[in-house]
């Protein structure tokens, strides 16, 4: 079979003062072009680690990651990641720090055509009015927004998310959720999203890849989401099929994979 | 003297402020009944500030007179030796109606002195920054830089900078050479240490989002390292000065020549109290200067502080 993006037998061992540590094992997922795969699990169970692996930020110590039949080596702007905490340049302004990606990845165009990328971009996350402000000056949410319109500027064949939402009040995140959605419609980009909210997975993914607890931690049970888009938040709400398919999400992380009693 | 202040507070204040907002979902307006009782018990706000800003002024004023009040009464009873406040007003106004005369190289007005020890000042301090900072860059950067250069510096660094004013008498066999090595060795100590902790307090998430950009060595320098550091470069920068104004005093007091320690001591051997005393105030008042120029640096480049 011949992916988009190939994870072959990915496993990564620690090394740490007590000996290694063994975080993942195993990990097989192939994902199709323009999927919204969400990894999910219990904190600590090392699914940010497969998300840096993908990345290039970290090295497996077995298997690989295929992307278009290449094999992903060291990090690069063809997947291109949201962090957690947003990650943008203090010292720059919210244009600069797009413009900073755009200028790196389209070296061959004018200046007036990076300026229009950069600004497509902030257009599309709602974003352009708040172009001239610094980090410090917009709110976390907004922050979010610039974090992801800087991956989306880079026009990477994956796009990975690391917890986007997990620092933002949820009617923030919702905005964001909503966001995400209506540009994913637009752009078909492959999405590889870790999160740990259930509600979130169902919403936004194709398929839900939920994993088992560490030490390696592997995928116990990959979950199809087959609801019709656009998805609407307030019709799902009624929408018996997405209540089953939360049920089976939390009854995985609930009763199979039970809560390891430090990371409560 | 290399207190090692985390400019980087600021940000991270002012991150968890504006988390803080952000998690707020937006406040239904209270429902206060129409014609309810409106904030009548705040003060005005301008008496308040007002009130403020008097205290800002008044208070400083008490302790400065409190300060003449024990001086005179010193001179008065233990110290008879000392002059009056009010005969050190008249020397000071004599000193400083003409501060640029020159009499021959000896004896030069209270300006040319303060002049010349700011040059001193700047030539070190400049001189330091050249080398400090680039050195810090390479610290903060290689572990191995760190592992060659970290025991020397913490040997020196509690060394006081004029212990080593012999060596730049004997080296250089001048005055001026001498007072700027002595300046530049108290200066590089807090550069280079600032400067290798701002590298090292870089966010691994910065470095993130140079590795997913592929920036290149040089351009990760310059739009990462450079700016992400600079509050701590000039932190160092800030302290040094302030440490360097302090030595050069001491300094010209032991090479002689001309410069405001040099007169310190001058006026010492003449047994011209007044002029000391003068001499004291004006130093604290260049002291405030730099300071302030250093902070209005500070608040220019320093992106945590705007």
């Amino acid at each position: 079979m011949n992916a988009y993006l190939d994870l072959q037998k990915i496993g990564i061992v620690f090394p740490t003062a007590r000996g290694p540590f063994r975080a993942l094992q195993d990990i097989n997922l192939q994902v199709a072009q323009g999927e919204f795969i969400s990894l999910i699990g219990h904190s600590g169970c090392g699914k940010s680690t497969v998300l840096n692996i993908v990345a290039g930020l970290l090295d497996a110590t077995e298997g690989y990651a295929l992307l278009k039949g290449k094999e992903v080596k060291g990090p690069g702007p063809d997947r291109a990641v949201v962090f957690q905490n947003h990650s943008l340049l203090p010292w720059l302004t919210v244009y600069e720090n797009v413009q900073l990606a755009v200028d790196k990845v389209m070296p061959g165009k004018n200046r007036a055509e990076r300026r229009d990328w950069v600004m497509h971009n902030l257009r599309l996350v709602h974003m352009d009015h708040a172009a001239d402000k610094r980090p410090g000056e917009i709110s976390g949410g907004m922050k979010q927004r610039v974090g992801i319109a800087r991956a989306l500027a880079m026009q990477p064949d994956v796009l990975l998310m690391d917890e986007p939402f997990g620092a933002l009040d949820a009617l923030t995140r919702a905005h964001l959720q909503d966001s995400v959605m209506e540009i994913q419609a637009e752009l078909g980009n492959t999405v590889m999203m870790i999160t740990h909210d259930v509600d979130e997975a169902v919403l936004l993914s194709d398929r839900i890849v939920m994993m088992t607890n560490g030490p390696a931690a592997t995928i116990g049970a990959i979950l199809g989401v087959d609801l019709p888009r656009p998805r609407d938040r307030l019709a799902l709400a009624h929408d018996p099929a997405y209540h089953a398919l939360r049920s089976q999400v939390l009854d995985f992380l609930y009763n199979r994979q039970a809560r390891p009693r430090e990371a409560a | 003297m290399h207190a090692q202040a985390l400019p980087l507070d600021g940000p991270v204040v002012e991150a968890a402020a504006n988390a803080a907002v952000a998690s707020q979902p937006p406040a239904i307006a209270p429902a206060v009944p129409p014609g309810g009782e409106p904030a009548a018990h705040r003060r005005p706000p301008n008496r308040e500030r007002n009130r403020r800003i008097a205290l800002t002024l008044l208070l400083p004023l008490l302790t400065f007179l409190a300060v003449l009040a024990g001086w005179s009464a010193l001179q008065k009873t233990v110290a008879p030796e000392l002059p009056t406040p009010a005969a050190t007003w008249t020397h000071a106004t004599s000193v400083l109606a003409d501060p640029f005369y020159e009499n021959g190289p000896n004896d030069m007005g209270i300006g040319w002195q303060l002049l010349y020890s700011l040059g001193r000042v700047g030539a070190g301090f400049g001189l330091a920054a050249l080398v400090g900072i680039p050195l810090g860059f390479l610290m903060g950067m290689s572990v191995n830089v760190q592992r060659a250069f970290s025991p020397l510096i913490q040997i020196l660094r509690p060394v006081s900078p004029l212990a080593w004013l012999p060596i730049g008498l004997l080296v250089f066999k001048a005055v001026d050479p001498s007072a700027i090595f002595v300046i530049f060795i108290t200066c590089i100590w807090p550069m280079i240490l600032n400067t290798a902790a701002g590298v090292k307090a870089i966010p691994q998430d910065y470095m993130n989002v140079a590795a997913v950009l592929k920036l290149g060595k040089f351009e990760l320098a310059r739009r990462i390292l450079f700016p992400a550091t600079l509050p701590y470069v000039v932190t160092g920068m800030r302290l040094s000065l302030g440490v360097a104004w302090m030595v050069i005093v001491a300094a010209e007091m032991l090479t002689g020549g001309i410069g405001i320690g040099f007169w310190v001591w001058d006026e010492w051997n003449n047994l011209n109290v007044p002029s000391i005393i003068l001499a004291i105030a004006i130093i604290g008042l260049v002291g405030i200067a730099l300071d302030l120029v250093m902070g209005l640096a500070q608040s220019r480049l320093d992106y945590t502080k705007r």
